[in-house]
C-alpha cells in the first residue's frame, strides 16, 4: 500500500536547493510533520506522543542521574541518598525518573488496548504492531533492570526471584541464569551489567520508535472507524485527513499537558506512592522481605506466571506429554512469555474483516471483559500466593489466552458486523454536521 | 471530548489501583496528624527541633543516622539551626567520626565538623534510622489502593509514633521469660508458640521487639514548653525521622504546586488553542475561518 497522496516539500530558496541536493533532511522533517492524518482520530490516539515524551524524559533525567550514581554493591544505595540529599535538584530528578517509569507503562497499556480495540494491529499494520510489542518487551526489560540499581531490599530480592525464573528452563536454565547474572547469585557482576544495559536499551527504543513511526507513516494511521483514507487522488485524501501539524500536534500537546499535570501532582505530593517502602532499606542478601512484589506494571504478567501451579490440568498434561521436562515452574515461565506472544500474534488470530471494534457488536463485550481481566490480573498479582487469589489468577489467565486463541478467531466467523461508514469524511461529518449550528451536545468523536 | 479524557484518566488511575497492597501487618497504626501531610503540608521547625532533642538524648545511644549530614540541620526546611548552632551541638554532644585518612592511613576518630554525617549505628543490631520513615508504610487505604497517601502521607511517621506508644503488658499466654518486649504494632519480631491458635493465627496483634520501651513520657524537657507526654514525644521524634528520610519535602511540595499551577494554565491555553484551531473543520463557527 502506497502512502496517502499529499504535497511534498519543494525547496524554494537557493540555500534550500543547495542543501536539498546534498541532504534532503528538511524534506524528511516536512513530510513527517505534514503527514495527512485521519481527521476523526479520538482522544485515545494521544498516547503515542505521551510515550515519546516519556522516553525523552527518562533519557534526560537518567543521564543526569548517572552523573551521580555509583554502580557498586557497597555504594549504590548511598549514592542514591547522595542524589536525594546533596545533588542540586537531585530529589526532583530522581522522583521524575522513578515515577516516569510508571507514566511510561500507563501510557503503553492505554496505547496497546487502543490498538486492540480499534484493530490497529490488522493488515496492513502488522509490522507496526510487531515492532510495538518488541518495544514493549524492551521497556519491560529496561524497567526491570532499572529497578535493580538503587540496590534496595526489593531490588535485590525481586531480581533474585525473576532471574530465578530462567533457572526453571530445563537442562540449560541454570547456565542461562549464571550467564545473565555473571555469577551464581545476584551481586556486583549483575549490578554492573544491568546498569550498562539499562543505559543502552533506551537508545535502542529511540531507534525502534523511529521505525515504528516510519511503519505507520507508510500505511497511514488507523482511525476509530477502521475505514482507510481514500487514496485515489490528493483531493479525495484531503477530505478524509488533516495535516499532523498543526492540528494533531496542538491536540496532542493539550492532552500531554493534562496528563503531565496529574504526573506533576504525583511527583510533587506522593512520589513514593507507586514504590515499595522496602526499597528504602539497603539490600541485605540474608534478610528476605516477607512479601516480594514486582512493580505494579509487571503484576498482570506476574499473576499469569504464578497461576499455573502443580495440579492444574494443563500443567499436568504438559508434564505428562513432555515426560516431566515441563514442570509447573517452567510452565509458568512459558505462560508469562506466551501471554505476550499471543498478543503479538493478534493480527493473524483475529479473523474478522472489520477492523474497528465500534462496528463489532459481540467483540465489544469480549474486549471489555479483556480490559477487566487485565485489571483483575494486576490486582491478583499483588496478592499473596494463596486462595482465593490462586483460583482467580488461574481463571483470569485462562481468559487472557482464551481471548486471543479462541474468541478472536471464532468471532470473525460467527459475528455479524454493523454497517460501517463508507468514508472517514462521512463519519466526521456525522459528528460535526453543519446543521447542529454550534451546539456541542452529543458531538463526541470518541467512544 | 472532556468526558472521554476523564474516562481515559479514570482508566489510567484504575490501572494503578491495586498497587499499594503491601500489608501493614496486623498491628494498628494510629493515623496521627502531622503538619507535613497533604499537598500544602510542610515541616514544623519547632517540632523538628523537639524531635532532634529526643533523638539526641534517647535514640542516638543505639541508633545512627548515617545518611544525614550534620550541616543539613541548618538547611532550609529542616530544624532551622544556624551553622554556629550546629557546631555548638557537635561540641556539646562530643560527636566524633571515624576518619580513615588519619593516623597515616590507619584511621582514627576525630571531632566531627558540620560537613560530616551523623555517626552510623552504634548499638548492637539497632537499625539506622535515616530512612526509617520511608521504609515503613503505615496504611494503604482505601481498599488497599493507598490513594489516601495524597492526604495522609505514606504512614511511616504514624507507624513510628504508633510503635513507640505500642508497648503493652504481654498477653498471659506468653511465657514469662520470652525474649523481647511485647509491642502491639511491631510485627516482624518473635512470637511465642503458646500464643498461636490451632489455625496458625496469632491470637494477639504485634510481636515481641528487641528494643526496650525507649519513651515513657516526660523523658525530656522541651525549651519551648511543649507537652512531653508520651504520645507528643513519639509524634515529635517521628516527625524528625520523616525529615531525616525526606529532607527536601518542603522544596518538593513547593515545586509540585508550582508545576501543577503552571501545567494547569498551559492546559487551559492549549485547550482553547486546540478548540479554535479545529473550529472551522468542525463547523462550529459560522462563517469564521480565520484560524
Amino acid at each position: 500500500m502506497s502512502g496517502i497522496p499529499h504535497d511534498h516539500y519543494e525547496p524554494s530558496t537557493g540555500g534550500e536547493k543547495w542543501l536539498y541536493r546534498r541532504l534532503p533532511i528538511v524534506g524528511l522533517l516536512y513530510d513527517t510533520l505534514m503527514i495527512p492524518t485521519p481527521k476523526n482520530l479520538n482522544w485515545m490516539w494521544i498516547w503515542g506522543i505521551v510515550l515519546t515524551f516519556t522516553l525523552v524524559l527518562q533519557i534526560v533525567t537518567g543521564i543526569v542521574l548517572v552523573m551521580h550514581y555509583v554502580p557498586h554493591v557497597d555504594m549504590a544505595f548511598a549514592s542514591i541518598e547522595h542524589i536525594m540529599r546533596d545533588v542540586n535538584g537531585g530529589h526532583m530528578i530522581r522522583y521524575f525518573h522513578m515515577n516516569g517509569a510508571s507514566l511510561f507503562f500507563v501510557a503503553v497499556y492505554m496505547h496497546i488496548f487502543r490498538a486492540l480495540y480499534y484493530g490497529s494491529y490488522k493488515a496492513p499494520r502488522e509490522v507496526t504492531w510487531i515492532i510495538g510489542i518488541l518495544m514493549f518487551l524492551i521497556m519491560m526489560g529496561t524497567a526491570f533492570m532499572g529497578y535493580v540499581l538503587p540496590w534496595g531490599q526489593m531490588s535485590f530480592h525481586g531480581t533474585a526471584v525473576i532471574t530465578g525464573l530462567f533457572g526453571a528452563i530445563p537442562f540449560i536454565g541454570e547456565g542461562i541464569q549464571t550467564w545473565l547474572l555473571g555469577a551464581g547469585a545476584v551481586g556486583q557482576p549483575a549490578l554492573n551489567r544491568f546498569f550498562s544495559l539499562h543505559y543502552l536499551l533506551p537508545f535502542i527504543l529511540v531507534g525502534l520508535t523511529a521505525v515504528h513511526i516510519w511503519a505507520f507513516h507508510t500505511t497511514g494511521n488507523n482511525n476509530p472507524t477502521g475505514v482507510e483514507v481514500r487514496r485515489s487522488s490528493k483531493e479525495e485524501a484531503e477530505k478524509d485527513t488533516l495535516p499532523f501539524w498543526p492540528y494533531f500536534v496542538i491536540k496532542d500537546l493539550f492532552a500531554l499537558a493534562v496528563i503531565l499535570t496529574v504526573f506533576m501532582a504525583i511527583v510533587g505530593f506522593m512520589p513514593n506512592y507507586l514504590g515499595h517502602p522496602d526499597n528504602y532499606i539497603e539490600a541485605n542478601p540474608l534478610a528476605t522481605p516477607s512479601h516480594i512484589v514486582p512493580e505494579w506494571y509487571f503484576l498482570p504478567f506476574y499473576a499469569i506466571l504464578r497461576a499455573f501451579v502443580e495440579g492444574v490440568w494443563v500443567v499436568e498434561i504438559a508434564g505428562w506429554i513432555s515426560f516431566g521436562i515441563i514442570d509447573a515452574k517452567f510452565f509458568g515461565v512459558l505462560a508469562m512469555f506466551g501471554a505476550i506472544l499471543v498478543m503479538a500474534l493478534a493480527p493473524w488470530l483475529d479473523t474478522s474483516s472489520v477492523r474497528s471494534g465500534r462496528y463489532r457488536p459481540m467483540f465489544k463485550w469480549w474486549f471489555a471483559l479483556l480490559v477487566i481481566d487485565f485489571i483483575v490480573l494486576m490486582w491478583a498479582g499483588a496478592m499473596p500466593a494463596e486462595e482465593p487469589y490462586a483460583t482467580i489468577s488461574l481463571i483470569a489467565s485462562a481468559y487472557w489466552f482464551g481471548y486471543f486463541l479462541v474468541i478472536l478467531p471464532l468471532l470473525g466467523v460467527i459475528e455479524k458486523p454493523m454497517a460501517q461508514p463508507s468514508t472517514i469524511e462521512e463519519d466526521f461529518a456525522a459528528h460535526y454536521a453543519p446543521h447542529t449550528g454550534g451546539t456541542t451536545t452529543a458531538v463526541n468523536p470518541a467512544e | 471530548m472532556i468526558r472521554t479524557l476523564t474516562t481515559s484518566a479514570a482508566v489510567a488511575l484504575s490501572l494503578l489501583a491495586p498497587v499499594a497492597a503491601q500489608a501493614a501487618g496486623e498491628g494498628h497504626v494510629e493515623n496521627y496528624e502531622f503538619p507535613f501531610e497533604g499537598p500544602f503540608g510542610s515541616y514544623d521547625q519547632m517540632q523538628l527541633q523537639r524531635g532532634l532533642q529526643i533523638y539526641t538524648q534517647i535514640c542516638s545511644s543505639c541508633h545512627g543516622l548515617q545518611y544525614v549530614a550534620l550541616r543539613t540541620l541548618a538547611d532550609e526546611g529542616g530544624p532551622g539551626w544556624t551553622l554556629d548552632e550546629v557546631r555548638a551541638y557537635i561540641d556539646y554532644q562530643g560527636i566524633e567520626v571515624w576518619d580513615p585518612e588519619l593516623f597515616d592511613g590507619e584511621g582514627d576518630f576525630r571531632p566531627a565538623t558540620p560537613a560530616d554525617r551523623f555517626p552510623p549505628v552504634t548499638g548492637a543490631g539497632a537499625p539506622d534510622l535515616s530512612l526509617m520513615a520511608k521504609a515503613r508504610a503505615g496504611f494503604s487505604g482505601p481498599y488497599g489502593t493507598g490513594i489516601s497517601q495524597f492526604i495522609n502521607g505514606m504512614g511511616g511517621p504514624e507507624y513510628i509514633a504508633s510503635l513507640l506508644t505500642g508497648y503493652e503488658d504481654p498477653p498471659s499466654c506468653a511465657p514469662e521469660d520470652f525474649d523481647g518486649y511485647y509491642n502491639t504494632v511491631f510485627t516482624a519480631g518473635g512470637y511465642p508458640a503458646e500464643c498461636i491458635d490451632e489455625d496458625g493465627h496469632h491470637m494477639y496483634p504485634g510481636s515481641w521487639i528487641g528494643m526496650a520501651p525507649p519513651l515513657w513520657g516526660e523523658d525530656v524537657d522541651f525549651a519551648d514548653g511543649s507537652s512531653n507526654e508520651l504520645e507528643e514525644e513519639a509524634k515529635d521524634v517521628a516527625a524528625f525521622l520523616m525529615w531525616t528520610a525526606e529532607p527536601k519535602l518542603n522544596q518538593r511540595k513547593e515545586a509540585g504546586l508550582t508545576g501543577v499551577i503552571f501545567l494547569t494554565v498551559l492546559s487551559v491555553l492549549l485547550y482553547f488553542t486546540n478548540k479554535r484551531l479545529w473550529a472551522p473543520h468542525k463547523k462550529k463557527v459560522k462563517g469564521d475561518t480565520d484560524a
